[in-house]
């Protein structure tokens, strides 16, 4: 049994400052005057550099065969309440910070036109500070629910970027839409209020589940919950594990989503704007999938393995029904929404997989789909910004006036359909040999997927970007130098880690080996020893 | 010497790179930076080979190790290369053919301004086809084959302004996802088998798994082959991707991209010698499309959809012999070697003939062409004498010895197998004698039939550059063109000769396949006179149909089974009505149902619990802040009453 021992990080406080600087950074940003807009886009992107460059710190720090939680922080905070300022990070959570301090700078980037102000809007408006004040927030409270091993801490930051994300959704959308402003505007409002509800519902259930568990705990921290739980120290009823499981499981699946709580997603990623749209999927949206494997597989891990067949069946209900979905989507952004509900479909299947190849895998489809999606969606929003429509139809012909961009869009499709040789691949064919290692026939079922997704791509490039060319697209501007620089190190990305994943894995492997140990389960062997 | 291997693969993805990511600086040579990489690879191929006729037959396998793929638990993917008679024959075939094809399309595709994107796709259509070829296990094997599917689609989709070609783009892709998710289940097969899908490991294990699962395995990969190689029940794609411009036609959907599903049985044979079933079920795969593809052949006037039948056909033969063990892998191989070589000179013939008749395809509006283009005419009717199997020609060696192999399975099914090939080997030489006499012999029919007419767009927009209107003046293709088909007319007189002196072929390569010698029921000569019997019968019935008789320029109505095989045998109208609209109306209704029902149910769930519905109306007038507030307020109510709890 690996020591659970906390080491605590007497020096420098890594996990603190990288979480911190976005959000000083986002406090700086919104007090940046009103008629310093380019100020303060400049000064968030620096900002969201910084991070990364911690970010890229902590990578290099953690030791993958280190301690399971390395670079740890732990400070009272509410003595009453037991509740502790406790950071700490494991191999996944190193992988999902450098994901998501990768992604802010190209967020920032892509949407550096998206909150301009329009000419309708008062002089005292300032909506761009605030725009990329929130994306800052969001980024901060993310990288603090990664760290969090104090579970009502995480709760927290787990609540709390719903704020900063409720405003981006209902108060930043499409520069131009079909329907006209009215309409978009009530739209975005619906689809903000229906993000904050099922999340917050999610997220109260959880609540319950969090002082349920303290109640019979009597501790919040994550790591002597967990190593009471190993020794023995704490038995809990059979009927208290599953119940608590749910309630932590629910805010987890909402977040994720996992079918049928997803319908938000669409909503919400149709309405905001791409970068926005790439912030919550590519970004919030792991904290759901990540916090399943840290809070439900470690705390409740009877409960896990009982829940695991629905779960199975509900994620590959996930993958086959988002698949089909996104066939039939007329709206681009809605197509890649329902494309990412396959995907968590995917994620989620590997966690509750139980094998190594699943939830490394797993992770690694975190990591990979936040990039992937960030390609597609980014290039999505460039052309939706050129032509003013989100509907698939009002395209064609794109290819032949501004290749890059379809070139660069072909990719990102190609990404999200799992080409071997680019990075989903990996994960994919990761989490589906690591299904079928235990549970063969639905990791056959699932195996449809990857027709389905090839379906739903293609039909999407083809309908957007070949055929005659319409006279409404013929003087679109092929990709700028801005948007090429958001672009191009994304795709470089993901060549390099469909090549060469090991950089990934080395970290997350040995983080996997606890979960799977906490979840007491062996990998299946193979039926024959095979020949060297 | 085995760290050129590399290098194989490695030219022509730096071409590919450089010629996709380097911008319209490199318009003006980069058809030329891609010839010469191509050219490379064969050169570096050429001294491989060398190296190897140097060493003993068991020896001459190398293998290269770069670095570790995929480390998750027991799931170890490298990247690794393994290169043996097998690969080798496959690396001269495909670099070699390659670099031919290259050379002609610098010709083909002169007037074309996207031409280095062109020679780009080639490219990596290269290097993926190689990695294909030298990968040391599936998964990797499964990056060349993905990557294979990627080129074909970009090339088929070439001219995607075009809307038929775009279509027909994806529907090659499509289909082939339903072959990879074979090839998918076959390496998971593989990996919970036996922990490991490295070709060494598995198929030197094979005898101690059990015959059920080998079966299922061979299945898989069968399906997958079936994709890639446009095997019946998979076969739908290959027609259509003839949109794509016809130096891709002869490279990949002729000479190399579509005889990988071969190579993928080849490569495993140990896993289907030891399963019987999966052998039947693959020579019967194999005996269903070479008729299937034959008579679609018969039907088509479109030169290049009637040459695209008949690489169904032809493949269909070596998917047959595959299926029938060692009886039959050399042959299949050597099959897959001349083929490669009289169908791309064919198919480039008839990009040669089409490039001199403003890009028209149909052969009704061809005729007496022999005058007007003489290199055309010789090289493609060495191809013809070929691939119909006429004595001394490279396709009479090598479907002769399949059509034995065929009959020397033994038992029914051996006379069954063995009958099917003799008549496909007939319906050859008719489908090839009518396409020959349609397009070189008889009247002009050209003459006062402007091409091309404005409602049908010509299938090369190429055309666009060079009057399409007017009526035709057949020319000869310049040198770029013709001298790859010259080449490739001298491998298809001699390649079938030059491997059968003293059973060279079977020798070099028994060690990777094995190779047993099959007896037929009846002698050699016998098959050997039968097929000759029934080539004369074939080619004369076609003289009959089209050489004797005018041929009319508006294809008449023809019996019930013409007009299915001009519409590939209906298999296309059941795809649409039962995969395109039934999958219309799933999804259409899906998302019907997504939007009312799951969002309903759910939404009114929540509501009904938390009686949230009048909150949502209230929050969508603007009262987002009360809602907020009243939720932070509920979670202080709970934080208190814990406190309480606790404080009791």
């Amino acid at each position: 049994m690996t020591t659970m021992s906390q080491v605590v990080n007497a020096g420098f406080p890594l996990l603190t400052v990288t979480a911190g600087l976005p959000a000083v950074g986002a406090i700086a940003t919104a007090a940046v005057p009103a008629a310093r807009r380019t100020a303060a886009k400049w000064l968030a992107l620096l900002v969201s550099l910084a991070t990364l460059v911690l970010a890229v710190v902590i990578l290099v720090r953690f030791e993958p065969g280190g301690d399971r939680y390395q670079l740890n922080e732990s400070h009272a905070w509410i003595a009453d309440f037991g509740v502790r300022y406790e950071l700490g990070v494991d191999g996944i959570a190193v992988a999902l910070i450098a994901l998501t301090a990768l992604l802010i700078p190209f967020v920032i980037l892509a949407g550096w036109h998206d909150a301009d102000p329009l000419e309708t809007k008062s002089s005292r408006w300032r909506p761009t500070q605030g725009f990329f004040a929130l994306i800052l927030a969001v980024e901060a409270m993310v990288i603090l629910s990664f760290e969090a091993t104090d579970v009502f801490l995480f709760y927290i930051f787990f609540e709390a970027m719903l704020i900063p994300m409720y405003f981006l959704i209902g108060g930043f959308g499409d520069r131009a839409h079909q329907h006209g402003d009215k309409a978009a505007a009530t739209q975005r409002s619906y689809a903000a209020v229906k993000f904050l509800l099922y999340n917050l519902v999610g997220g109260l259930i959880m609540l319950a589940a969090v002082i349920g568990l303290y109640v019979v705990a009597g501790t919040f921290s994550l790591s002597e919950i967990a190593d009471a739980r190993a020794s023995g120290n704490l038995d809990m009823a059979t009927g208290t594990e599953r119940w608590l499981f749910l309630g932590f499981f629910f805010a987890f699946a909402v977040k994720a989503p996992l079918w049928p709580l997803h319908t938000w997603l669409p909503n919400a990623m149709g309405e905001a704007t791409a970068p926005v749209a790439v912030l919550i999927t590519a970004v919030v949206d792991k904290v759901g999938t990540f916090a399943m494997l840290r809070f439900c597989l470690q705390l409740f891990p009877e409960a896990s393995k009982w829940a695991t067949p629905v779960i199975l069946v509900l994620a590959l209900i996930s993958i086959i029904y988002g698949a089909l979905l996104a066939v039939g989507q007329r709206d681009i952004k809605r197509l890649v929404a329902y494309a990412s509900i396959s995907h968590f479909g995917f994620i989620i299947m590997g966690i509750f997989a139980m094998t190594t190849q699943g939830q490394s895998g797993a992770t690694l489809y975190m990591v990979n789909h936040g990039i992937s999606t960030a390609a597609l969606m980014l290039v999505a929003g460039f052309l939706i910004s050129r032509r003013g429509s989100r509907l698939i139809a009002d395209y064609g012909g794109v290819q032949k006036v501004a290749p890059v961009l379809a070139g660069t869009f072909l990719i990102g499709g190609l990404a999200t359909l799992s080409l071997p040789g680019l990075a989903p691949f990996v994960s994919e064919f990761l989490v589906l040999v690591g299904t079928f290692a235990r549970y063969p026939v639905i990791g056959i079922i699932a195996t449809f997927g990857i027709v389905l997704a090839a379906l739903y791509t293609l039909v999407l490039y083809q309908r957007t970007m070949t055929g005659p060319v319409k006279a409404e697209v013929a003087e679109m501007p092929d990709l700028k130098l801005r948007e090429l620089v958001v672009v191009a190190p994304l795709i470089a990305l993901l060549i390099f880690l469909g090549v060469y994943p090991k950089p990934v894995t080395d970290i997350v492997n040995p983080a996997v080996q606890h979960t799977m140990s906490d979840v007491q389960q062996k990998d299946p062997q193979p039926d024959v020893e095979a020949a060297k | 010497m085995e760290n050129l291997i590399a290098l194989l693969v490695a030219a022509p993805l730096l071409g590919a790179a450089v010629l996709l990511c380097g911008g319209r600086r490199l318009d003006a040579v980069g058809h030329w930076i891609g010839t010469v990489l191509a050219a490379v690879s064969f050169v570096i191929g050429i001294v491989l080979f060398a190296d190897m006729l140097g060493k003993g037959p068991e020896e001459r396998t190398l293998t290269q190790h770069l670095f570790t793929w995929i480390p998750v638990g027991d799931f170890q993917a490298e990247i690794g290369f393994q290169l043996d008679q097998l690969s080798m024959t496959f690396v001269l075939l495909i670099s070699g053919v390659g670099s031919l094809i290259h050379l002609y399309s610098v010709g083909y595709m002169e007037h074309d301004e996207r031409r280095r994107r062109f020679f780009g796709y080639l490219n990596l259509f290269l290097a993926a086809m190689l990695l294909l070829v030298l990968a040391d296990n599936y998964l990797l094997l499964y990056v060349g084959w993905e990557g294979v599917g990627l080129a074909s689609y970009l090339l088929i989709g070439f001219w995607q302004h075009k809307p038929s070609a775009a279509t027909a783009a994806k529907k090659a892709f499509l289909v082939n996802r339903v072959g990879d998710m074979g090839l998918s289940i076959a390496i998971m097969l593989m990996f919970t088998t036996f922990g490991t899908f490295a070709f060494g490991p598995v198929l030197a294990s094979t005898g101690d798994a059990s015959e059920g699962m080998l079966t299922a395995i061979g299945l898989m990969l069968l399906l997958a082959a079936c994709g890639k190689s446009a095997q019946v029940p998979l076969q739908s794609w290959l027609g259509d991707a003839m949109e794509g411009p016809t130096p891709v036609s002869a490279l990949i959907h002729a000479a190399t991209m579509v005889t990988a599903g071969v190579y993928l049985i080849v490569r495993s044979a140990d896993i289907f010698n030891a399963s019987p079933d999966a052998q039947l079920v693959t020579t019967v795969v194999g005996a269903v499309t070479l008729l299937f593809g034959a008579i679609v052949g018969c039907a088509k006037d479109d030169i290049k959809k009637a040459l695209a039948g008949s690489t169904m056909s032809q493949i269909g033969y070596m998917v047959l012999a595959a299926g029938l063990g060692p009886i039959g892998y050399v042959f299949a191989i050597m099959h897959l070697v001349t083929h490669g070589f009289f169908k791309a000179g064919l198919f480039l013939g008839a990009g040669s003939v089409m490039h001199g008749m403003n890009d028209e395809v149909d052969m009704r509006k061809y005729g007496g062409l022999r005058k007007y283009m003489p290199i055309t005419f010789v090289t493609f009717g060495l191809g013809y004498l070929a691939i119909i199997g006429f004595p001394g020609l490279s396709g009479f060696f090598s479907k002769d010895k399949i059509i034995e192999a065929a009959f020397a399975k033994g038992g029914t099914e051996g006379w069954i197998l063995g009958s099917v090939a003799l008549l496909g080997a007939a319906i050859t030489a008719y489908y090839m004698t009518r396409v020959m006499l349609m397009t070189f012999f008889g009247e002009e029919r050209w003459r006062n039939q402007p091409t091309a007419s404005p409602d049908e767009p010509s299938a090369e927009p190429a055309a666009e550059h060079h009057g399409a209107h007017a009526e035709p003046h057949p020319h000869e293709s310049p040198k770029v063109m013709t001298i790859p088909m010259i080449v490739l007319a001298v491998g298809s007189v001699f390649a079938g000769g030059f491997f059968s002196i003293g059973n060279r072929f079977e020798h070099w390569l028994e060690p990777v396949t094995g190779y047993k010698h099959g007896n037929p029921p009846v002698s050699a000569l016998t098959v050997t006179l039968s097929t000759m019997v029934v080539l004369v019968i074939g080619a004369g019935i076609a003289y009959a149909q089209y050489g004797r008789r005018p041929v009319p320029v508006v294809a008449p109505r023809g019996s019930l089974l013409t007009r299915a095989a001009r519409r590939d045998l209906l298999q296309d109208d059941f795809n649409h009505v039962v995969l395109v609209r039934g999958g219309e109306h799933l999804t259409r209704s899906l998302v019907y149902v997504d939007h009312t029902l799951v969002d309903g149910v759910v939404n009114g769930t929540a509501a009904s619990v938390g009686g949230l519905s009048g909150r949502l109306r209230r929050l969508q007038n603007g009262y987002a802040r009360s809602y907020a507030v009243s939720m932070f307020g509920g979670a202080a109510i709970l934080i208190a009453a814990t406190l309480l709890m606790r404080g009791v």
